[in-house]
């Protein structure tokens, strides 16, 4: 009788927690949220890892974020300034924000300018190591007109004022807390970065370094009604597979993020029908860096540097183009990505402003055309060992990449394809902790190079494409004396291009910028020494019972947390 | 003369090889004769198998990805069409010869470190020091310096996959000896104090002569027995290299690497992960019994009973 009395209540309590959903915070009860890779801090601005940036999204905010359409959304602002609304100046060179009115930290202390100053100062600290300075970069001045009112001033127009205290990776902190953590003090703050104070739905109320943080609601959240949930558990480590499978198949967990596996398996997963396979695209492109300095084990510490010389064959466009038309992208886009992949030709495939049509012709595989390329340039084999020689070198490439399942498929395929025009590939694969780890010492990072060819997947955060594409400037190019920092992988440099950059940097009008863009992503197509393979989407999978995901690849993927409910049984 | 002949018959018989003898014991252990006769199998499907069997183990053939058995691909496909049988094949023999490789390496090293210390007490100390040295060295750390320190200049002068397999090799057996060495100088430190070896002594055999001719076979049980367990240990070793995706390149087959790829289909296609698991498995514990088997055969106190 008394069991039966209790599955009763529960029964009764489950009928009526649908009709009270979306009426009352906490009501949802308990949220688990996996990312197989666990964060180490909650404070973005000591980390530029994916994991920190969105986990602290559930906590710190700024002024504005993406929504999944890449269309900025008020967040701490009363709304978005514009040129049309005054907020922005004529000249370009100033933004002014409002902060919401009532605004109050977690702790019930109201959001002043000051937090806002003071966040620069955080960032822009000398003494302190910034992994976010860049939305500060041309940043002058932060200026708190009044308590509720910041004016960021630039030292040149400004086409593009949305980055500082815009997106998930640019947050606004409390002052108050982070008052002693200035500078060289910042990593020594642990109580702060592991439990920020924020503006935002959840507050910590447990944080273990890689392993677990456990959230719980805002009490004063702006939203008297959000978040719906009452606590939260983030649970991080492991990896793709079993992350996806404990949404799909097991159910323990309501929401998986970046799920690198194969979409076979991932289809099969999501007929369960416990969960959903979520796919949001942004900016981020499969590609391969074809390197342009001399990679030879021989030259000891000045291969791949500009003393070690430009590479024997693959500076020579023929032969990029030759590799790229070798490529079967709607192929490879299908069997590692399925729907999270949409084969592409351009290192900037969106937004629509900004993405080109100059080079679709590399979407269809050519072999043959890259066989008659590769004969009309004289790139042949001379020696009847199967691989062309360029002026002497054989075509033999090292191609390396991360280890996951998914890429060492494609580079098998590769593999094969250019080996039917004559070019021999060897792969390797290297721990992705090691691959993107960047430490100076290890032969083995991406910006290293040390290979020939190299695969991996990069994008941009926000809508603006301005900065990535200074990625390819000369002076970007890695080297030992910026301690291998720099994003220009493949050592690209023409002065033409670095003309673009410039121009751009001085250029308001937008569609004159999305010009620029597509001339520079077209010249960079055009050198051959960048091959884009698959736009990939970001792909989550969430439980069914889990509503109100509106998955962007523009921000945070958490970005609307305060707005997810559970769908009644 | 009826009986002379006879006799003469029977004093000229040629003597009985010793070897007859381990092997009529050999033959009376059923796990060791089924190992061997297994062991001898994979040796043949491996090596000799590709010349029957000749489906390149690393042609992609996509629209015949992830199939099931079937007549042209009796173990199925893997997620790129690549047949699985050549693969198994194709990592048995990069498997079995780092295995055997590295276990002639580790015995070498380790039956010459084990007999000298034995032997000199003088430099007794100094080896078993370096040996305890050895065994206190964390294998996975150290092969993944060595493989960044060595790793380039190998493959420039053997190739990709020849350097590497020399490069593990290498590391397995430096890193797999000293058992041998430990059990060997116990050995010979008490063969060392028997009568025969002072009755030697004593007719001024010299020290080298004394090592090979009645130190070394009477330590050859034990040696063939850490020989076969080291075998085993190799497969093992480069199966779970190979399982953290260190050492030969993505597409090289390996058992090990099989096991790796096959791990995320487990549920979908799990003979993937049973076929190269068992042929590691199976390997492993046929090369077992041999070495129990080889270990009474070769003890002439064992042997008969």
């Amino acid at each position: 009788m008394t069991l039966k009395h209790i599955l009763l209540g529960t029964a009764a309590a489950f009928a009526l927690s649908p009709a009270m959903a979306l009426a009352e915070r906490g009501s949802d009860g308990q949220l688990n949220i996996i990312y197989w890779q666990a964060p180490s801090t909650l404070n973005p601005y000591l980390s530029g890892g994916t994991k920190e940036v969105e986990s602290a999204s559930l906590v710190l905010e700024s002024f504005a974020r993406f929504d999944e359409n890449g269309s900025l959304v008020p967040f701490m602002a009363e709304d978005i300034p514009t040129v049309e609304n005054g907020g922005v100046a004529e000249d370009l060179t100033s933004i002014t924000w409002t902060i919401r009115e009532g605004l109050l930290w977690s702790d019930g202390t109201p959001v002043t300018a000051a937090d806002a100053v003071f966040t620069w100062e955080y960032c822009t600290h000398p003494e302190g190591g910034c992994a976010q300075a860049s939305y500060f970069d041309g940043v002058e001045s932060v200026e708190a007109v009044d308590d509720s009112t910041v004016t960021v001033h630039f030292a040149a127009p400004k086409p593009f004022p949305y980055t500082a205290f815009v997106g998930s990776e640019s947050p606004i902190i409390q002052a108050a807390q982070f008052a002693d953590c200035l500078g060289a003090a910042a990593p020594e703050c642990t109580d702060a970065n592991f439990g920020p104070i924020g503006t935002g739905p959840f507050v910590v109320e447990e944080f273990r370094p890689n392993d677990v943080i456990t959230f719980v609601a805002n009490e004063n959240y702006r939203n008297p009604d959000q978040p719906a949930f009452a606590r939260v558990t983030f649970k991080g480590g492991g990896d793709a597979a079993s992350a996806a499978r404990s949404v799909l198949e097991t159910g323990e967990f309501d929401y998986a993020w970046n799920l690198q596996i194969d979409p076979t398996l991932l289809l099969e997963m999501e007929a369960n029908g416990i969960g959903t396979v979520a796919t949001a695209f942004g900016t981020s492109v499969e590609r391969l860096h074809l390197n342009q300095f001399n990679p030879d084990p021989a030259l000891g510490d000045i291969r791949s540097t500009q003393e070690g010389g430009p590479h024997p064959f693959l500076t020579d466009p023929i032969v990029g183009q030759a590799l790229s038309m070798a490529i079967d992208r709607p192929l490879l886009s299908e069997i590692g990505y399925g729907a999270g992949g949409q084969p592409t030709c351009n290192v900037l495939p969106a937004p629509e402003l900004y993405a080109s049509t100059a080079n679709d012709d590399c979407l269809v595989q050519d072999i043959p055309g890259a066989i008659a390329l590769l004969d009309e340039a004289g790139i042949v084999d001379s020696d009847g060992d199967g691989v062309r020689e360029y002026e002497g070198t054989p075509l033999r490439v090292l191609f390396q990449t991360s280890t996951n399942a998914v890429r060492q498929d494609a580079q098998a395929l590769i593999k094969q394809w250019w080996s039917e025009i004559g070019v021999d590939a060897e792969l390797r694969n290297i721990d992705a902790s090691v691959f993107f780890g960047g430490d100076p010492s290890s032969p083995d990072t991406f910006q290293k190079f040390y290979a020939d060819i190299e695969m991996y997947t990069n994008n941009f955060a926000g809508v603006d494409p301005e900065a990535y594409m200074a990625n390819w400037l000369c002076s970007d190019i890695p080297s030992p004396d910026t301690q291998w920092q720099g994003a220009n992988i493949q050592r690209f440099c023409d002065p033409a291009y670095d003309a673009l950059v410039a121009e751009m940097s001085q250029t308001a009008e937008l569609e004159e910028r999305g010009r620029l863009a597509r001339e520079m992503n077209d010249m960079l197509m055009q050198s051959h020494s960048i091959i884009p393979l698959v736009h990939r989407g970001g792909v989550s999978a969430h439980a069914n019972t889990l509503g109100g995901v509106r998955m962007s690849d523009w921000d945070s993927e958490l970005w609307n947390a305060a707005e997810w409910y559970r769908i009644g049984e | 003369m009826t009986d002379l002949t006879t006799l003469e018959a029977e004093t000229y018989q040629k003597p009985r090889n010793q070897w007859w003898d381990v092997w009529d014991q050999f033959k009376t252990h059923k796990g060791a004769v089924i190992g061997a006769g297994f062991f001898i199998f994979v040796l043949l499907f491996v090596f000799l198998g590709p010349f029957v069997w000749t489906l390149d183990a690393q042609y992609i053939d996509i629209r015949a990805r992830n199939q099931g058995p079937s007549w042209t691909h009796p173990m199925g496909t893997d997620q790129l069409g690549r047949d699985m049988l050549s693969r198994l094949m194709a990592g048995g023999r990069t498997s079995v010869s780092v295995g055997l490789t590295a276990m002639l390496l580790a015995l070498i090293v380790g039956t010459f470190v084990g007999v000298i210390a034995g032997y000199f007490r003088r430099l007794d100390g100094i080896l078993m020091r370096l040996t305890d040295l050895f065994l206190a060295l964390p294998i996975l750390p150290l092969l993944l310096v060595i493989i960044m320190l060595f790793r380039d200049p190998l493959r420039a002068s053997f190739g990709p996959e020849a350097g590497i397999f020399i490069l593990i090799v290498f590391v397995i057996g430096i890193t797999s000896w000293m058992p041998t060495a430990r059990i060997v100088r116990g050995d010979v430190l008490a063969l060392k104090e028997r009568e025969f070896v002072l009755a030697a002594r004593s007719i001024g055999t010299p020290p080298h002569r004394m090592v090979t001719r009645h130190i070394l076979p009477n330590v050859l049980s034990p040696i063939m027995v850490s020989a076969t367990l080291g075998i085993a240990t190799a497969i093992i070793t480069e199966s779970a290299l190979s399982f953290l995706g260190l050492g030969f390149p993505s597409d090289f087959p390996t058992w090990g690497r099989l096991l790796f790829d096959g791990t995320d289909w487990l549920q979908r296609n799990p003979e993937r992960v049973i076929w190269p698991g068992l042929a590691i498995s199976l390997t492993v514990l046929s090369v077992n019994y041999i070495g129990d088997g080889l270990r009474d055969a070769l003890d002439p106190r064992i042997r008969g009973r």
